[in-house]
């Protein structure tokens, strides 16, 4: 195939001169008057039977305390509980009671909320390896007791690896829920693990 | 290499209307391991995996990415089929015909009970601009489907009650059926009307449930110790639209029927299907799918019905596990409970329900209301 020389720049024709953008913004209601459209606001409600590895966690947690299960046949501790290995398929053996401090597997900081809504105050959602419980099954919940808002600032306190511990809500507010347990915070003292 | 498909594993839960003691996790973990079990097969021999659900029922996007756990799936092939249970088994004879596995399970469950505002979901399957607003429960398609089908056929409302007769009287003979009674056709016609035509008993009780079937190829079932036979399959969609469809009949069912039966080279589907396991999501709908699948001609289905024709004892006997009526209705799994069903019947394992000489049975699957969706299998000993 031919090769195309580019023209030197001095000889290029004079670039067309600037036209405004045509048309503009549609706000709302303009929108909704102008295109053909249909309306629907679901109100869907569900409530989902827990079962029997996470009601007992979840009373656990009502307790200020973190469950976890045991597969003797692979040898590993996962938190959260579940009924069964999903790698050995079989029932779990054993229930076993962790401490509420661990590692950060790896964390992310989001300047956006869950819904798309900027964040001043970003959040730090984690993985965290309960200390007790096999390498490389986290725990999903936020880091906290941060200080400052910039990345910079945060990256000097929260890394992978980090020694976290849990901040649990007042017994007296606590429902049985993962929300019981606030945040991971940083800890200065790693325990042994 | 064989053509032939086979079901070599069953697994269920009784289906009941609460379960409120275990997660869908945990039923479908209790399932899959009855069904590896009486495949004689472990997790790790299944080589492809489905789960039919849909995310409405669930509550959850991508709902099918919570399967793989309790099917012992985690880092294998899996995929959804988000419609007819029957489309499921289908798309596992798919994949051993195609050489890709040789062993698949696939999974269907059902946790209606979670579900708080039945309605809205259901409302959430009618076209948004033209059927939705009018705002009308949607169990009244069933009603006019209802009404069109008696209107067409000539068949009675007494024949409609003697489906729901019939099949809790069946489900007591079942011990995993919940809804097993003695009703007289009385009763069932002074229950109250819900979308008349349609009657209170003549809709199935929703239910939970969670079934697993293990499919093989005809190597991989000869070394397992009970294969039923899939001969044939079929599946069809009619048209969306609730005002320009078929009322009277269930077309989709028909066409699923006959490409079941053309790929089974069954010829006679009223001499060669000796039972049938056929949705009874609402009374009337076995009786128009007896008829779409050429069991029973128009002009007959309300005298065999009458007659104890369908009956467990009967020429064709229809739903002997006692059907949705009698076990509970459950959603996107129903299509699977009718096939485990099904298998129980083939290899003679029914107990006080089983059939005699049932060496050759019809499934046929509707995917509920609002659709016009369904499917068909032919099952068989040899």
């Amino acid at each position: 195939m031919a090769r195309t020389r580019a023209k030197p720049a001095t000889a290029r024709a004079p670039a067309p001169p600037y036209v405004p953008l045509r048309g503009h913004p549609l706000n709302e209601e303009e929108f909704r008057g102008q295109v053909g459209s249909t309306t629907w606001v679901p109100r869907l409600e569900y409530a989902w039977d827990a079962g029997v590895a996470i009601s007992r966690f979840l009373d656990g947690l009502r307790e200020g305390k973190i469950y976890g299960v045991r597969c003797r046949r692979c040898g590993r501790t996962v938190t959260p509980p579940r009924a069964f290995c999903e790698l050995d398929f079989k029932p779990m053996d054993e229930w076993i009671e962790l401490r509420d401090t661990g590692t950060i597997n790896t964390f992310s900081i989001c300047y956006v909320t869950w819904d798309m809504k900027p964040l001043r105050v970003p959040q730090i959602p984690a993985v965290i390896e309960i200390d007790g419980t096999s390498p490389r099954v986290g725990f999903l919940h936020l880091v906290g007791g941060v200080r400052g808002r910039t990345v910079t600032e945060i990256r000097r306190q929260v890394r992978v690896g980090l020694p976290v511990r849990a901040v649990w809500k007042p017994p007296a507010k606590r429902e049985g829920a993962i929300t019981d347990i606030l945040h991971f915070e940083p800890v200065r003292k790693r325990a042994n693990r | 290499m064989s053509d032939r498909v086979a079901v070599v594993g069953v697994g269920a839960v009784p289906p009941r209307p609460l379960s409120v003691d275990r997660s869908y996790r945990e039923l479908g973990f209790e399932s899959a391991t009855r069904a590896y079990g009486d495949a004689g097969v472990t997790h790790q021999d299944i080589e492809s995996f489905i789960s039919v659900c849909e995310d409405f029922h669930e509550g959850t996007s991508i709902t099918d990415e919570y399967t793989p756990d309790q099917l012992g799936a985690v880092l294998q092939p899996v995929h959804t089929i988000a419609g007819d249970g029957l489309q499921g088994v289908a798309a596992a004879v798919m994949l051993i015909r195609t050489g890709i596995a040789d062993l698949v399970a696939v999974e269907a469950h059902c946790k209606t009970s979670n579900i708080l505002t039945h309605e809205q979901v259901l409302a959430m399957a009618l076209d948004p601009t033209y059927e939705r607003a009018l705002r009308v429960t949607p169990h009244f398609v069933a009603g006019m489907e209802m009404r069109r089908y008696l209107h067409e056929t000539g068949s009675s409302e007494d024949a409609v009650a003697m489906v729901v007769v019939k099949n809790r009287r069946h489900a007591l003979g079942n011990p995993v059926a919940a809804y097993g009674g003695i009703l007289s056709p009385d009763d069932v016609l002074a229950s109250a009307a819900v979308c008349e035509p349609l009657r209170e008993l003549e809709i199935s009780p929703n239910s939970d449930g969670a079934v697993v079937l293990v499919l093989a190829s005809e190597e991989a079932a000869r070394r397992t110790p009970k294969p039923v036979w899939i001969r044939g399959v079929g599946w069809a969609s009619g048209t969306p639209w609730l005002a320009g469809r078929s009322w009277g009949q269930a077309s989709y069912a028909g066409v699923a029927a006959e490409m079941a039966y053309r790929m089974a080279g069954i010829t006679q589907p009223d001499r060669e299907i000796r039972f049938a396991e056929i949705d009874d999501t609402y009374a009337y709908k076995e009786l128009q799918h007896l008829e779409a699948a050429q069991l029973a001609p128009r002009a007959d289905v309300t005298r065999m019905v009458m007659e104890g024709e369908t009956r467990r004892g009967g020429r064709l006997p229809v739903n002997p596990s006692g059907g949705s009526l009698g076990m509970g209705y459950c959603f996107d799994a129903t299509a699977l409970y009718r096939t485990a069903e099904a298998v129980r019947q083939i290899r003679g394992e029914a107990g006080r329900a089983q059939v005699a000489q049932a060496t050759t049975g019809l499934v046929v699957s509707w995917r509920g209301i609002p659709t016009q969706s369904g499917g068909a299998m032919v099952l068989s000993a040899d």
